[in-house]
């Protein structure tokens, strides 16, 4: 099943560049908010990274009906997953996002992003374009976003409820769905806004609130917020210099490697480097919505749409949270920030867009 | 509800919605990328500014060095007020992390009383960051010293090298320079000066302190370290050493002041020694007075009641806030009143032992027979005097009275005057609604009934008849006119020659305060102002309260005038008695000093010590008898 290894200038090297431009980037501001050290981030997330890459690479030679084929089941397995974090956390007593696998803690929320596109794409490649208008077209995709989303907001963690909720519906509204059903969606919604509001946890609540106003507590929980955009605004538009970030180095600045990343880099690369940054993740998602476009199957345009806005979604409420826009739900920056769960789900989302531009590749399109 | 009337869904068509949607998402994800952009550029950009001084006030933590405060010197330069080195140790509440263990040692160390632990925790509450939080001043090298080795177990504990006020002199210059203290919350309210919160810092409460306090606080200095947001110093960036105040010169004589306060002995009152020349204050006493020195260490509550308790007021400055009835005092003016209203001082009245006003007899204190002027002020005669206003009129004495400084307010630094009556026809009718009477007139001429002054004035009084000219007095060198007095040379010149024959004449009130110098002789003139009502008791004994004050104004030397004087004391049973002497003392010691040091020895043997030891004693004695008075209240 496997195909044998393609010749040299089959590799993706455009695509490489970009994902090794945006991590290396990376590296560096990991290096400097260690305080000039390779340890203990920068050296783990390169090497991680090369990894990730690599997976990557190999997803990306998968033939496209595999994911098709294996969409609901990964679905239901990832599923299985997520109540099983749900039972084990009440059983050790308190909230738990992760099993532990030995080798490494999974957290089954991450999956879970790139199951329901594929799953939701491989139901709406399947749904007879007749139907797209009906109810059939409807019911089945909310229960399956529905299930994952809720027993994620029960862990609590409400950014990747969100991400599931944006991923699916995005799916949803490129394969054609009424576009009033949409519009009226985000009107309820807007009108729940208070109810859903007072369903969120207390501290969420908190978040929410200092979010609107992070002034009234400016060295409590507002502190995230306000001390990102010191960083952020004292790096001007060129920066204070490498490794001269005083908010990153003196540790006025929380979470500096991970959620926070953009503002360290922010503070010693200034706007330029900001700019830079913004500029590679629009090469990254402007190479997959081209994908997306030029896909051969109806599969692999859901799925590479569905797969782009997952990626969009990290970056952006990221970055509309370091920069005070969104409130503090720590979503780290996609191959930016340290750690492996978020860049484990990019790198496979990156990879089924390479077996879906590699797909198209092969032959004519053939939307079913 | 979907429309009835839709196209048929082909798959064609859904490729097309496909393709339209989702470039409407790509579009909607650059429009959002191109807003992020956007923010970014406003915030690094437009409000760089405010984040790089924000930046810069996480970053750099300023810690504030009090100023020296400026010294406070007499006439010569000797220090009346100066800095001594005060050991301290502060808690920076930001680098305290384990406060119980912290606060336990400190308090075996520095031996803290259950007050102190809770002042100092009630501080640590309301203190925020880096300011500093007092622990404990005026620390022994050996407490200090302990603190010391142990300051790396005991995090967020700053020892510090600072200055306290000093007094040389101590109780001596209390009401002259009054006192500094720490700044409270209404004066840091007022002045929003972050100094004011630093521990160690003490601004002029009282006096002079008060009063030269913009030229004495000098500047602060700064320490300024970068530090990390859990205030581990990183390093230290730079240091602005403090620009101490300014040197206040006063015209006190630092010795004469220290003497006339010693002189003053276990009495109440004030003595006020003027330069006859330019109206410089050498002298400037209100005893007993308080020590200043405790004031600026942060007065205890049980001393503070100890001060407010004594009958003797030693908080209050009676030199310029005593009002006093001046008694004889006041002859000398009224002769030149008299003379200026064609009165012949030779022309002569016969003292029958007091004047007959109606069916009013106003008593004398002797029977004097024929007396002139020069003669009456000799000895103090009331019943020429007595006759002297019945035929002017007090409306004719009291315009020379405020002349010479009577019932007039002084613009004198740092003093609260109160400025006492000299009363006539118009002001008893808008004060009383009452037209002026004879006896009134009595009454006033010999310095009683409506008349009151403070010293001050008797001072300023006794150096403008002695100098001629309208002397303003002055703490610093401060230009006054001093026009001469509106006054025919032959009044004044009866006035002084009775003065003269007050202390040097035969059979004069003050004979007894000679001074003992070769070729120096002092002018003066007696008064004893009855505190009970005219002709009531006798003033001369029983309790303190109700005995007679005492008050003396002199000159000397009588030929050519340098020093002039006034003295009250409260209660002293005669101006010969208790205040003239003290003039003779004084103005001895300006002449010859061993002399007049060996007469106060002799007195402080009898009284029991220096000023130092008699309070120091006398607080020893009221704390063990009154240990369990009521709180009365600390100003701060």
């Amino acid at each position: 099943m496997i195909p044998v290894p393609p010749a040299i200038q089959r590799i993706p090297w455009k695509l490489i560049a970009i994902l090794s431009g945006i991590t290396g980037f990376g590296l560096l501001v990991l290096y400097s908010a260690a305080g000039g050290s390779w340890s203990p981030w920068a050296w783990q997330q390169g090497v991680r990274f090369l990894v990730f890459l690599g997976v990557a690479l190999v997803i990306g030679r998968f033939p496209i009906r595999i994911f098709e084929d294996f969409a609901y089941l990964g679905y239901i397995g990832v599923l299985i997953l997520l109540v099983a974090v749900e039972l084990l956390g009440f059983v050790g007593g308190g909230s738990q996002r992760w099993l532990n696998l030995g080798f490494m803690n999974l957290q089954p929320s991450e999956l879970m992003k790139v199951a329901i596109v594929l799953a939701l794409a491989r139901f709406y490649s399947q749904l007879p374009p007749g139907s797209t208008r009906t109810w059939t077209a409807l019911w089945p995709a909310l229960m399956l976003i529905g299930l994952p989303a809720a027993l994620v907001m029960l862990q609590p963690d409400l950014g990747t409820a969100l991400a599931i909720c944006v991923g699916g519906v995005i799916v949803m509204f490129v394969s054609g769905l009424p576009f009033w059903w949409f519009g009226s969606a985000a009107a309820a919604g807007a009108a729940a806004l208070p109810v859903l509001f007072s369903l969120l946890h207390d501290y969420q609540q908190k978040r929410v609130l200092i979010f609107l106003d992070p002034e009234s507590d400016p060295l409590g929980a507002g502190y995230h917020i306000s001390q990102s955009k010191i960083a952020i605004g004292s790096g001007g538009i060129g920066g204070k210099g490498f490794l001269n970030g005083s908010q990153s180095h003196l540790d006025y600045l929380p979470e500096g490697h991970t959620d926070f990343i953009f503002a360290t880099m922010a503070e010693e690369w200034g706007l330029i480097g900001g700019l830079g940054l913004l500029l590679g993740f629009f090469l990254l998602l402007r190479w997959s919505t081209r994908v997306a476009l030029n896909a051969r199957t109806r599969f692999g345009q859901l799925t590479a749409t569905g797969l782009t806005m997952t990626i969009f979604f990290y970056i952006a409420i990221n970055l509309m949270m370091v920069m005070g826009l969104a409130p503090v739900v720590g979503i780290p920056l996609p191959l930016f920030s340290y750690g492996g769960s978020s860049m484990l789900t990019i790198m496979t989302c990156v990879g089924i867009v390479l077996a879906i531009e590699n797909d198209a590749k092969k032959g004519s399109r053939r939307l079913q | 509800m979907p429309r009835k009337k839709s196209p048929p869904i082909t798959e064609a068509w859904r490729g097309m919605t496909f393709t339209r949607r989702a470039l409407l998402v790509g579009g909607g994800q650059m429009v959002i990328g191109a807003a992020l952009a956007a923010r970014m550029a406003y915030i690094s950009i437009i409000d760089n500014d405010r984040y790089v001084l924000e930046s810069e006030s996480n970053r750099v933590n300023l810690t504030l060095i009090p100023p020296r405060r400026g010294w406070i010197v007499d006439r010569n330069g000797k220090a009346l007020a100066n800095n001594r080195v005060s050991l301290r140790i502060d808690i920076i509440p930001d680098r305290l992390h384990n406060k119980e263990f912290v606060l336990g040692q400190l308090r075996t160390l520095l031996r803290l009383d259950g007050d102190a632990m809770e002042r100092i925790n009630r501080d640590l509450q309301a203190a925020s960051g880096f300011q500093p939080v007092a622990v404990a001043e005026n620390l022994s090298e050996g407490d200090y010293a302990s603190i010391l080795v142990r300051l790396p177990d005991l995090p967020g504990v700053a020892p510090q090298r600072g200055f306290a006020r000093n007094y040389p002199t101590g109780a001596a210059v209390g009401h002259l320079i009054g006192y500094v203290g720490a700044p409270n919350a209404e004066e840091y309210q007022k002045d929003k000066d972050p100094l004011y919160i630093t521990p160690g810092y003490r601004i002029g409460k009282d006096g002079l302190e008060k009063y030269f306090q913009p030229l004495l606080k000098g500047q602060p200095g700064a320490k300024r370290v970068e530090v990390t947001a859990r205030g581990k110093v990183v390093r230290d960036l730079d240091t602005k050493s403090d620009i101490q105040g300014k040197t206040v010169h006063l015209t006190i004589d630092a010795d004469l002041q220290e003497y006339v306060a010693r002189r003053m002995g276990r009495e109440s009152g004030a003595a006020v020694v003027i330069d006859c020349e330019n109206g410089d204050i050498l002298s400037f006493v209100s005893m007993p007075s308080f020590d200043p020195n405790s004031f600026s260490d942060g007065i205890s509550n049980s001393e503070y009641a100890w001060l407010r308790a004594d009958d003797h007021q030693p908080l209050i400055n009676k030199a310029t806030r005593g009002l006093y009835p001046p008694g004889s005092t006041l002859k000398p003016m009224a002769a030149i009143a008299a003379i200026e209203h064609g009165v012949d001082p030779s022309e002569r009245h016969t003292c029958i032992g007091g004047y007959r006003l109606g069916s009013r007899f106003f008593r004398c204190l002797g029977t004097h027979g024929s007396v002139d002027m020069p003669t009456a002020i000799m000895k103090s005669c009331n019943s020429y005097f007595y006759w002297l206003a019945h035929r002017l009129g007090y409306d004719a004495i009291a315009p020379t009275a405020r002349l010479l400084g009577l019932g007039e307010e002084f613009q004198l630094a740092g003093s609260n005057q109160r400025y006492g009556t000299i009363p006539d026809s118009a002001w008893k009718m808008k004060k009383y609604d009452q037209p002026w009477s004879a006896s009134d007139s009595l009454n006033a001429v010999i310095g009683q009934g409506y008349v009151s002054v403070n010293p001050l004035q008797l001072a300023v009084m006794a150096a403008r008849i002695a100098s001629g000219r309208r002397l303003y007095p002055r703490l610093v060198r401060r230009e006054f006119k001093n026009e001469a007095l509106p006054f025919s040379p032959d009044a004044m010149a009866v006035a002084r020659h009775g003065m003269d024959l007050v202390v040097n004449g035969p059979g004069g009130t003050a004979g007894r305060s000679r001074l003992p110098l070769d070729g120096i002789a002092m002018a003066g003139k007696t008064g004893t102002a009855q505190v009970r009502g005219l002709n009531t008791g006798n003033g001369k004994g029983g309790s303190w309260r109700f005995r007679d004050h005492g008050l003396f104004i002199c000159f000397a030397p009588v030929d050519k005038p340098k020093y002039a004087a006034g003295i009250v004391i409260e209660h002293g049973m005669g101006g010969s008695r208790a205040a003239a002497p003290v003039a003779k003392d004084f103005m001895t010691f300006l002449y010859d000093r061993d002399k007049a040091m060996e007469a106060l020895e002799t007195f402080e043997a009898g009284w029991g010590g220096t000023i130092k030891e008699r309070m120091d004693r006398d607080y020893a004695a009221w704390r063990s008898g009154a240990s369990s008075d009521p709180d009365p209240g600390v100003p701060q």
